[in-house]
């Protein structure tokens, strides 16, 4: 779709003090803080029951918030009705209009803003072939596949040009092929139209892929928000840490601001934690985190490098994963690791073989708890 | 559509045996049914249609003596007119009851589908007698219409008492499949229409109300095809002088022995019938008409 004249870009979000309680459970969503910048990607990452679907709902309209404020383009829009919010939202389940062609679901919102009959079939043609769905207008949607049907909705939610778009798990519903190419899809029509996208999953793999920022929603708080990179290398809780690719964690108590101990284990920590990590007393509870790939298996009798920690411990499985292979180490402290490594045939790693796994001090995580 | 109805698989297979030319099994288990609907039915129908054509003697005198004789006529009209605003009025009460079914808690559902099959497990007579007790002069719905400030109308014996009655006795055969259909209907069409700026009319009126016309469909079929043979109801409540068909056949076969006049009106009944379902057979599909949802 070409941009025209009419557009307005895209829309800050901003989420204050945002809050949804049903009843006397626990709050859905609770007090969460969240500044989505214009134009931005934001993906609300989060197990199920987390509470980013709710948000998501609430700043759609569907849901009325307890408490707190809803700015979109610096209005507060909590008070108005969902009509009113100017706000493309695409379903998990597509939410066509089953008694509708693919052209007329599209035109919906365009007839909603009295746009004249020409344009609208002019700007139906266009979001039809933004979508590559061209010629295929006169189908129902009981007459397209998964894939088609999302890309109508995907069209019919930003053919009225809305600053922001709101997506609910809107691959859920679809194989994995399928998937990652509405994926390049969804990349695409971010950077095309400019407007603010705000997308939720429990898919870890896709928020990754698609976000500017990620915010990482458990049990109705947001742990966290940073890009991908941010996430996965400086998570700030043990909850991120797990939620985002795989991790080894080993709890302890800090005995210094540099040394973490456990049972069995005492080892070097970075000094500069992240902004989520214990400052205080040293006494205090802290896990470190250490992704895979960071780890390196070496003989037992091997020296250990300036610099590095090691743990000592015996191979109990081994996975050749052709790019890569995945070692997994019992160690004496009674901890199970991960390692991933690149593949190469290496004799003195076998099942049952004593090893030291060794990381530079500087690669790991403090977090506290 | 992803709800599967019992009838489905049976049906498909009856067909699909039937495609392959080999004898199907499911004929079987149709067997009972059929055998009772042959015997039950179709020979007291084939019987009627053939009195029609041979009482007194052979020939089209008592299909003549229908449409030429106007008291007959009018009461055709009266009965046809009856069988419309009888279900135009229960679809307008059924329509935000059976809506209300949807929207509410499992609980009051339970409640409100409990009062619609109320009817059913009620006697029709009890019913009946009930509306006599309503509908006499002096009686409750009299002196409401009189507090109203109408003067306390008579009810009892008018077509208006009989709509009354007749409604009341319907409005499960209305308010069943628009519930049906109603239940099927995907909440999160009517999110999604709100977020692309469709104010709350415009949501019922452009996707609502057409996706709950196969209910609306099914229940005015069902109502004005019932309504159009009623008998007990406005026998009890109307007056012979606002009679409907069925009374009339009634009063042939009963007092007049007149068969093949009888047989001659029910023929036209049924005929009337049988267009109407065919009429609303090429707008809605068999399966919607009787309130069941279909596989695409």
């Amino acid at each position: 779709m070409t941009r025209t004249a009419h557009d307005k870009g895209g829309a800050a979000v901003h989420l204050t003090e945002l809050t949804k309680r049903y009843g006397n459970a626990p709050a859905a969503v609770d007090a969460v803080n969240l500044e989505i910048a214009a134009g931005e990607f934001m993906t609300l990452l989060g197990p199920s029951g987390s509470g980013k679907t709710t948000t998501l709902s609430m700043i759609a309209g569907f849901t009325r918030a307890t408490s707190g404020r809803i700015e979109v383009g610096g209005h507060d829009v909590a008070g108005l009705p969902p009509y009113k919010r100017d706000l493309g939202v695409v379903f998990q389940h597509y939410a066509l209009f089953p008694h509708m062609t693919a052209a007329q679901n599209i035109a919906f919102p365009l007839k909603q803003r009295k746009v004249g009959k020409a344009e609208i079939a002019a700007r139906v043609a266009d979001a039809l072939d933004l979508v590559h769905l061209g010629g295929m207008g006169d189908r129902l949607p009981r007459q397209l596949s998964g894939g088609q049907q999302q890309r109508v909705a995907l069209a019919r939610a930003v053919v009225f040009n809305p600053r922001v778009l709101l997506m609910d798990e809107p691959l859920g519903a679809l194989d994995k092929k399928l998937r990652e190419q509405l994926q390049g899809e969804i990349a695409r029509m971010h950077r095309d139209l400019g407007i603010t996208f705000v997308f939720v999953t429990h898919d870890q793999e896709e928020a990754l892929a698609l976000s500017d920022r990620i915010a990482v929603f458990n049990e109705g708080r947001i742990e966290q928000v940073g890009t991908a990179a941010d996430l996965y290398e400086r998570p700030e809780t043990l909850f991120v840490a797990r939620f985002l690719g795989e991790s080894n964690v080993l709890t302890g108590t800090m005995t210094d601001p540099s040394t973490l101990e456990g049972h069995g284990f005492r080892v070097a920590v970075p000094r500069t934690g992240a902004s989520g990590g214990p400052s205080g007393p040293a006494s205090r509870t802290a896990s470190v985190v250490i992704r895979p790939e960071r780890l390196t298996v070496l003989p037992a009798d091997a020296r250990i490098p300036a610099g590095h920690n090691a743990l000592r411990g015996t191979v109990s499985g081994l996975t050749y994963l052709g790019a890569h292979s995945t070692v997994t180490v019992e160690l004496d402290c009674g901890e199970r690791a991960t390692v991933r490594e690149p593949a190469a045939a290496r004799s003195e790693i076998s099942a049952g073989a004593p090893v030291q796994l060794t990381r530079p001090i500087a690669h790991g995580v403090l977090v506290s708890g | 559509m992803t709800a599967t109805t019992p009838l489905t698989p049976v049906a498909g297979t009856v067909a699909a045996a039937a495609r392959r030319g080999r004898r199907p099994r499911g004929l079987l288990l149709l067997a009972p049914a059929l055998v009772m609907l042959l015997v039950f039915f179709a020979y007291p129908v084939a019987d009627i249609v053939w009195r029609a054509f041979s009482e007194p003697h052979l020939g089209l005198q008592n299909l003549r003596d229908v449409f030429a004789d106007p008291v007959t006529l009018r009461v055709l009209t009266r009965t046809v007119v009856t069988a419309f605003g009888v279900a135009t009025l229960t679809l307008v009460l059924a329509y935000p009851y059976a809506h209300l079914m949807t929207v509410v808690s499992p609980r009051w559902r339970a409640v409100l589908m409990a009062l619609v099959l109320l009817p059913f497990w009620t006697s029709l007579m009890a019913r009946n007698f009930a509306w006599i007790v309503l509908l006499q002069d002096g009686g409750p719905l009299a002196k409401l219409t009189g507090l109203l400030g109408l003067g306390e109308k008579p009810l009892l014996g008018t077509a208006v008492g009989v709509a009354l009655g007749m409604v009341q006795v319907l409005l499960p055969y209305m308010v069943l499949p628009l519930y049906s259909a109603m239940s099927g209907i995907d909440r999160r069409l009517l999110s999604a229409a709100a977020s692309l700026g469709a104010p709350r009319r415009t949501v019922f009126g452009r996707i609502y109300l057409p996706l709950s016309m196969p209910g609306v469909v099914a229940g005015y079929t069902l109502v004005f095809v019932l309504a159009l043979g009623f008998y007990i109801t406005p026998r009890l409540l109307g007056s012979p002088q606002q009679s409907l068909i069925a009374q009339v056949i009634g009063t042939k076969v009963e007092k007049l022995l007149d068969f093949g006049g009888a047989g001659a009106l029910s023929l036209v009944l049924l005929a009337l019938t049988g267009l109407l379902l065919l009429a609303v057979s090429r707008v809605a599909r068999p399966a919607s008409m009787l309130g069941l949802k279909e596989e695409d």
